[in-house]
């Protein structure tokens, strides 16, 4: 009997010092897990915990794929205070579920509606904001400099001049266009701009939302301009066989000369060894006259799980993440561009031409994948990676793809 | 203290005999009842529901079934599935072959079977990476000898008429060593007194091996021939590392659509997912039981 006593002691003293270490401790889960971000991370952190002496963190990093999947399992039953996700169609999932906390109060509070403006759409459901962008980074066409300046060929502005620099790339043996679409995502890329850049911003965004037709003429007009480099063959060969880092090495020994992609190229190519002086950057020209450029800007965001224990250290945290300085910092550190309006942009020949072009930009998309729902976004991408290998079978893939958008819309 | 001596006729001794198996069984009972029999039921109940694994679950009856009826991705893996197996099965008689020419007594023979062996011990993962290197339309060794014969390289991992055959290939190489070595074990037992008497008769070469050396090698043939087909039913690692299912889903087989559809990162229809299970499930079934049904024969026959 005595010695239960003991142990009840003992354990309740035990659990009152972790309620006692609980309140200054917020646990943060993240996939952060390259070494860029893993620094950016750690230093942002270490800032905090500067600025709000008692709050220390505790960093879980997983990586990328794992994260995926566990975020679902320690939502819903051992909750971190915070954690890393992607705007847009993404959270909606969690948000639905109701495993997000409303984070609309740390908007208001701190003026972000306007600080963060150009992410906040992407941010908000339902009317709420469920959790802060902290940065996010461009797409766009990066082009071998060097090889356009030997065959003299000046930066395509529009689609007619896109069409014939790739003509007379491929008469000089050239491809084109490299990609890799081993892993489909990376033809949501090039119908996100192709629509972008058609049919504009707002349709983008009501198609991918389910509420257009795929069968629309309008969705036909993007194909019938996407036929202009699909049919002569401007793409890589045999793209379907290797991931977008294995199209790299073409575009890295020059035999393709353009890369439609995100700002994250830029690093292996010039660990490849190509100088900023042979790497071009350019925005996707325009296609249909008239229509504003809107954009492709993924963005990454932190968000606090509904379940989670220290919600009032874990607000703090999202309040300090969405702060001009923080965002200068982590960014400089991840090579990539804040979304704070206020805060400096690194110092960098493509993030600043990235950064010119988004803060201009009519609207920014966050990525099919991201925007369409899961089951679609995984269906459409199939359907354009076939359409971009057999472009004849256009009208059977846009009606199954039709098939799916009427299914996923109930 | 004395210890009370149990009377002869107590209920445990008189039960003791049919009791004492069952308690030994138990924790293995109990194990498989609640990891493999509760979760197969719990899988056919969830795919009546649609569910994205977060929610609320809704129910909608045969849905699920119907949907699937007018999928053409779940008819292109069920196709798929078939193409595994007859193709895998080539594995069985190449095996044998493989098992016939080694089963000699030379010097470092022994080195030699385990050479041959080799590919079955290597990680699938590792099979299935070393295979994609093989097909690179670019670079590959494969690409190299068309291209060194004047051929244009086949982009067999990108083109969906072949793609699955190139995949089924690269699952047989461990699939042949093992079979080898199934029969390799079964040659050991063939009994040379039959071989010897076979051979008084005048018997040889292809006569010799089908009347005399195969029926010998049945229970070998057997077991070959089952862990073949259960080997194409669970061809999921290699098209994961190949293709990832590509391009644009035509080399998925039900068990790689399934997970696609329930757990990868464009997934989460939990319901659908469970459905396709079930219907794995069910095609696996009628196989098993069939083997069941031989097994149960043969062992009342000897």
């Amino acid at each position: 009997m005595k010695f239960k006593l003991k142990t009840l002691a003992l354990g309740a003293a035990l659990s009152l010092s972790a309620l006692a270490a609980n309140a200054g401790v917020i646990t943060l889960n993240t996939d952060a897990s390259d070494p860029a971000p893993k620094a950016a991370f750690a230093a942002l952190v270490k800032s905090f915990e500067a600025a709000h002496p008692g709050v220390t963190v505790k960093i879980n990093t997983f990586d990328h794929e794992g994260y995926k999947t566990s975020i679902r399992n320690f939502l819903t039953a051992d909750a971190p205070d915070v954690v890393n996700w992607y705007a847009g169609n993404r959270m909606a999932p969690f948000v639905d579920a109701g495993l997000f906390e409303d984070v609309s109060d740390v908007w208001k509070a701190n003026g972000l509606e306007k600080s963060l403006a150009s992410a906040a759409p992407s941010m908000t459901q339902n009317g709420k904001q469920w959790g802060i962008p902290y940065t996010y980074y461009q797409w766009g066409v990066y082009y071998r400099k060097d090889i356009f300046d030997k065959l003299g060929i000046a930066e395509p502005k529009t689609w007619e001049q896109l069409v014939a620099a790739s003509k007379k790339l491929k008469e000089n043996k050239i491809t084109p266009f490299a990609i890799g679409t081993k892993a489909t995502w990376t033809t949501g890329g090039w119908f996100d701009y192709m629509n972008l850049r058609v049919n504009g911003y707002q349709f983008h965004m009501d198609l991918t939302a389910g509420k257009v037709p795929y069968t629309d003429k309008r969705v036909q007009a993007v194909f019938d301009k996407w036929d202009d480099l699909v049919k002569p063959g401007y793409y890589l060969e045999n793209h379907a066989s290797y991931q977008w880092q294995e199209a790299l090495p073409a575009f890295v020994k020059g035999e393709a000369a353009m890369y439609l992609m995100g700002n994250f190229a830029v690093a292996p190519m010039r660990e490849a060894g190509l100088k900023d002086a042979q790497i071009g950057f350019m925005q996707f020209p325009e296609i249909t006259k008239g229509v504003p450029m809107a954009e492709d800007a993924p963005t990454d965001t932190v968000h606090i799980p509904a379940k989670a224990k220290n919600k009032e250290d874990a607000r703090k945290f999202l309040a300090y993440i969405a702060s001009a300085k923080a965002q200068s910092e982590i960014n400089k550190t991840l090579g990539q561009l804040p979304v704070n309006n206020q805060s400096t942009s690194p110092d960098d020949k493509f993030l600043k031409a990235g950064f010119s072009m988004l803060s201009n930009a009519k609207g920014l998309a966050q990525f099919y994948d991201r925007d369409a729902s899961a089951e679609m976004a995984k269906a459409g991408m199939d359907g354009f990676q076939e359409y971009m290998l057999k472009p004849d079978r256009r009208d059977a893939i846009l009606n199954r793809l039709e098939s799916v958008r009427m299914r996923t819309q109930k | 203290m004395p210890h009370p001596v149990p009377s002869s006729n107590s209920w445990w001794n008189r039960h003791q005999k049919s009791i004492a198996p069952w308690l030994f069984l138990t924790p293995a009972l109990v194990m498989f009842g609640v990891y493999v029999i509760a979760p197969i039921f719990e899988s056919m109940l969830i795919s009546l529901y649609d569910w994205d694994g977060l929610g609320e679950p809704k129910f909608i009856g045969l849905q699920n079934y119907f949907n699937l009826w007018g999928d053409p991705d779940f008819w292109k893996s069920l196709q798929n599935n078939l193409i595994w197996i007859f193709g895998f099965m080539l594995a069985v008689p190449a095996g044998l072959f493989l098992a016939l020419f080694l089963n000699q007594t030379v010097f470092g023979i022994r080195l030699v079977k385990s050479l041959f062996f080799f590919p079955f011990v290597i990680s699938q993962v590792v099979l299935g990476l070393v295979f994609s290197w093989f097909y690179d339309p670019s670079n590959g060794l494969l690409a190299l000898g068309f291209t060194s014969v004047g051929l244009e390289p086949l982009a067999i991992l990108s083109d969906d008429t072949i793609v699955t055959y190139g995949i089924v290939i690269a699952g047989l190489y461990p699939q042949i060593a093992y079979c080898m070595i199934l029969y390799l074990t079964g040659l050991n037992s063939v009994r040379p007194d039959l071989i010897e008497a076979a051979r008084l008769e005048g018997a040889k070469g292809w006569t010799m091996l089908w009347h005399v050396v195969l029926p010998q090698l049945r229970p070998a043939t057997f077991i070959a021939v089952v862990v073949t087909i259960i080997g194409s039913l669970r061809s999921f690692d290699m098209i994961s590392i190949m293709t990832q299912g590509g391009p644009y889903g035509s080399s998925r087989v039900l068990a790689y659509y399934m997970y696609e559809v329930a757990l990868s990162e464009y997934g989460y229809r939990m319901g659908y997912g469970t459905a396709i299970a079930t219907v794995l499930f069910f095609i696996m079934l009628i196989y098993i039981g069939f083997v069941l049904r031989r097994i149960y024969r043969q062992e009342k026959e000897t």
